[in-house]
């Protein structure tokens, strides 16, 4: 559903993204996982076609987002790491021009958002400006905004920041169903313990680069890593056992 | 515990000045920074030029010589301090109150003095740079006429720093107070309102007095009161006041300390009381300010109005034009423009209305049909000021949401579309309007008004085009607020090409013109001819051209759009 062939960013001489290629087939949830300035985001948003690629391309569907944006982004749901939305529109109006975005309109619209703000409960806010929201409130806005379209695909960065548990466990729960029901879901998130709760497959970046992907147990037993946990794999693979010991760096 | 320096505390802002700077130059920014010069030098020469003249002209004048100079500096210096009050109040609000660093500092171990003196100089420093490039000029003039020597650049330097100081302290002082009863974000609309009311006020006002009946020899009927008025001062408790006698004394070799340490002693008193102020009622003043601007928005009446008349649109571009005006009148910033709007309308019309060709005598033909031609390139003008406060911007406001449109399958082209219909109607009405009642009321003949008409329509195309594609050529996506977009470097480049734009259509359309106003003057009907045509037609593909042409190179600037 998602693949990225030989996708390379680069910003001036430095390099964010390089070459990487990788294939999500359709009914996964896909983790990318990595240190920060890792460029996981630089890869979400060249899949959502914000960014350009310097080489490479990005296929959703089988439609290059660069060559062919339209059909492709008519697959795709984008949430982003940082929730901004339009401050002087209200929640329901929001979700009624991202609909028009992609074409949609009519009943089924008022019905979809009128399903979703019920979901998010964001109901008793829905006639309020945005810029009255709190972080968390916008996020789940924006979530709903992404699946407003029924899309195929959605790309997620960094999902659960801002969310109270009730709503991060809501989110982790529609996920699941997403992708039971045939969607594919590929997004970044630092938080090791839902990637490995979520995710069917993963990828560790570093410098730009996948170092490790598969199943938790492919990467594990690549790397020789037995039984550990996520986090020390993860540690091991991105040279952060490294740090100093917390309580050396806390000063106490 | 040691306390940061202001430098200090400061130092997020000044360093993201100088990297700003930087990035400027690597950005081949040099050509933006000789541009800016050699426009702001020239303006300084020109203000330098008059007001030299002016000088030099009265000090050759016997009895009201001397005293008119000293009554156009006080009233400059009195403006100058109305000015820097209201535009004071205005950014302390942004600096002591919404700016981004404030979680920080607040939050960090530093000192209620510090925060209050690094704010007041921020806030100083932001609202009176530019009336302070304004007052070189105008001081260097009255150097050189009345012979101020190398000594008065020190000296007038010595007297302008209390009296920005001053207005500084006063307008964050009366921000302080506002936030402590009406929370920050409610202020900010309140004060844009009454901001440009006041303008618009003014402008009227003045207009409507009409000055110029002063340089008509029938106004002086009493010279006496006239010097009386001269000589009484225009406000003895003001500074202005105070820096003038400082420095008028100062050039006529009349030295007397008392201004000058007027001057001081009160700026110093009031940065006293502003810190007791801030001390205070700064915290309670900083909690409010967290609360948002919430409304309960519930009717849909752009939905059923504008909404309902843009049904036949296809779902996306109908939605993204009532994204817009919603946008554009949910924020007071935005719609409270359109006062000021309203204002140069009337002033504009009122001035037509005044102008001395119609008095009983024969019309002057000649000369009805000239102010009717030039009145294009004047109209043109003044769509072009709007078109950069309304249209220009319209790009660089989408900067943090382009995430969405640019993630979505919204083509760009539907977005330019929006932008620039949202933009152009409106801007369309407002010139056929005024160039409709200004020809009217010049009482021009059906050609000139047809002609008129024509070439305002295709001139208004052209402008919003090439607000819409300078906009995206330079745009300013870390700017919230939509008034300063328009004063970037880009805004000074759109205005320079449109007035290249009114200046080619105006040269075409004049041959036009002159060949119809000869052959009107001579009696004779009037005859479109082949010359004609052929003008017309070159003014017609000089607006097409500048209507197609940048809206293309728009759309391929936002094509390339990276965030």
């Amino acid at each position: 559903m998602i693949r990225l062939e030989n996708l390379t960013k680069l910003y001036g001489s430095f390099v964010a993204v390089d070459d990487i290629s990788l294939h999500v087939p359709r009914g996964v949830l896909y983790g990318c996982l990595g240190p920060n300035g890792a460029g996981k985001t630089t890869t979400l948003r060249m899949i959502a076609g914000i960014l350009r690629p310097t080489q490479g391309r990005v296929l959703l569907g089988g439609d290059d987002v660069h060559v062919n944006p339209l059909a492709a982004k008519m697959r795709l749901g984008f949430i982003p790491d940082r929730p901004f939305v339009y401050d002087k529109l209200t929640g329901v109006e929001f979700l009624r021009f991202v609909a028009g975005l992609y074409g949609q309109e009519g009943d089924s619209v008022e019905r979809r958002i009128a399903e979703l703000l019920e979901v998010f409960e964001l109901t008793s806010w829905q006639n309020e400006l945005v810029e009255a929201y709190s972080h968390g409130m916008r996020q789940k806005l924006i979530i709903s905004s992404a699946l407003i379209h029924r899309p195929e695909c959605i790309v997620v960065d960094e999902p659960m920041v801002g969310l109270d548990p009730k709503a991060a466990r809501l989110l982790k729960d529609i996920f699941r169903q997403f992708v039971d029901k045939g969607g594919t879901i590929l997004m970044s998130t630092h938080t090791l313990e839902v990637a490995e709760a979520m995710c069917d497959q993963i990828a560790i970046i570093q410098h730009g680069k996948v170092v490790a992907a598969g199943t938790v147990a492919d990467v594990r037993r690549e790397h020789q890593a037995g039984s550990s946990s996520l986090e020390e794999l993860f540690l091991k693979l991105t040279g952060g056992a490294h740090v100093k010991a917390l309580v050396e760096v806390l000063g106490a | 515990m040691k306390q940061p320096s202001l430098w200090h505390v400061l130092q997020p802002k000044w360093r993201t000045a100088l990297q700003r700077m930087r990035e400027e130059r690597d950005r081949g920014g040099r050509g933006k920074l000789v541009v800016l010069a050699v426009v702001g030098g020239l303006f300084w020469l020109v203000v330098f030029g008059l007001l030299y003249r002016i000088l030099k002209y009265l000090r050759g004048v016997e009895e009201l010589g001397p005293l008119i100079p000293n009554k156009i500096l006080g009233l400059v210096l009195l403006s100058f301090i109305s000015i820097l009050i209201l535009s004071n109040v205005i950014t302390a609000l942004s600096s002591f109150f919404l700016a981004k660093d404030l979680d920080l500092l607040v939050s960090a171990p530093v000192d209620w003095l510090r925060l209050y003196l690094a704010k007041l100089g921020e806030t100083l420093l932001h609202s009176s740079w530019m009336v302070a490039l304004m007052a070189v000029p105008i001081l260097a003039a009255y150097g050189v006429v009345y012979h101020g020597g190398v000594l008065f650049i020190p000296y007038a330097v010595l007297v302008v720093a209390p009296l920005l100081l001053l207005p500084a302290v006063f307008g964050t002082g009366v921000t302080l107070i506002l936030v402590n009863v009406f929370p920050a974000r409610r202020t900010r609309d309140l004060l844009s309102i009454i901001a440009i009311g006041a303008a618009g006020g003014v402008i009227m006002l003045f207009r409507i007095i009409r000055p110029e009946q002063l340089a008509r020899p029938e106004g002086f009927r009493n010279l006496l009161d006239f010097v009386t008025v001269l000589r009484t001062p225009t406000s003895p408790f003001l500074p202005s006041e105070w820096a003038t006698k400082a420095i008028m004394g100062y050039l006529r070799h009349d030295f007397d300390p008392l201004p000058l340490i007027l001057l001081w002693t009160t700026a110093a008193a009031f940065v006293t009381l502003g810190a007791v102020l801030h001390r205070g009622m700064y915290a309670q003043g900083f909690t409010k300010a967290q609360e948002g601007a919430e409304r309960f928005i519930r009717g849909g009446f752009w939905r059923w109005t504008i909404g309902g008349l843009l049904k036949p649109l296809p779902v996306a571009k109908r939605e993204f034009v009532l994204k817009d005006i919603r946008l554009f009148f949910r924020d007071t910033t935005q719609w409270s423009q359109l006062i000021l709007l309203a204002v140069l309308v009337v002033v504009y019309v009122f001035n037509i209305q005044t102008l001395p060709l119609h008095r009983g005598e024969p019309v002057g033909f000649y000369y009805v049909n000239l102010v009717s031609f030039l009145n294009l390139g004047l109209a043109g003008f003044v769509l072009a000021a709007i078109a950069a406060r309304f249209i220009f911007p319209a790009v660089s406001l989408e900067g943090r949401q382009m995430w969405l449109l640019r993630s979505s399958p919204l083509d760009l082209r539907a977005l330019l579309w929006s932008k620039y219909w949202v933009g152009t109607i409106p801007l369309l009405i407002l010139a056929l309007l005024l160039t409709g009642i200004t020809n009217v009321l010049l009482e021009v003949a059906p050609f000139m008004m047809i002609m008129s008409l024509a070439a305002m329509f295709a001139l208004t195309l052209a402008i919003s085009a090439m607000a819409l594609a300078f906009g995206a050529a330079y745009p300013q996506f870390e700017t919230e607020n939509a008034a300063q977009i328009p004063t970037s470097f880009g805004g000074l480049v759109f205005m320079m090409a449109t007035i290249a734009l009114l200046g080619a259509v105006l040269a075409a359309l004049a041959r036009a013109v002159y060949a119809y106003v000869r052959g009107a003057f001579e009696g004779q009907a009037v005859a479109i001819d082949a010359g004609m045509i052929f003008w017309f037609a070159v003014a017609a593909a000089v607006c097409a051209a500048a209507t197609v042409i940048p809206l293309r190179l728009a759309l391929r600037k936002i094509e390339t759009f990276e965030f």
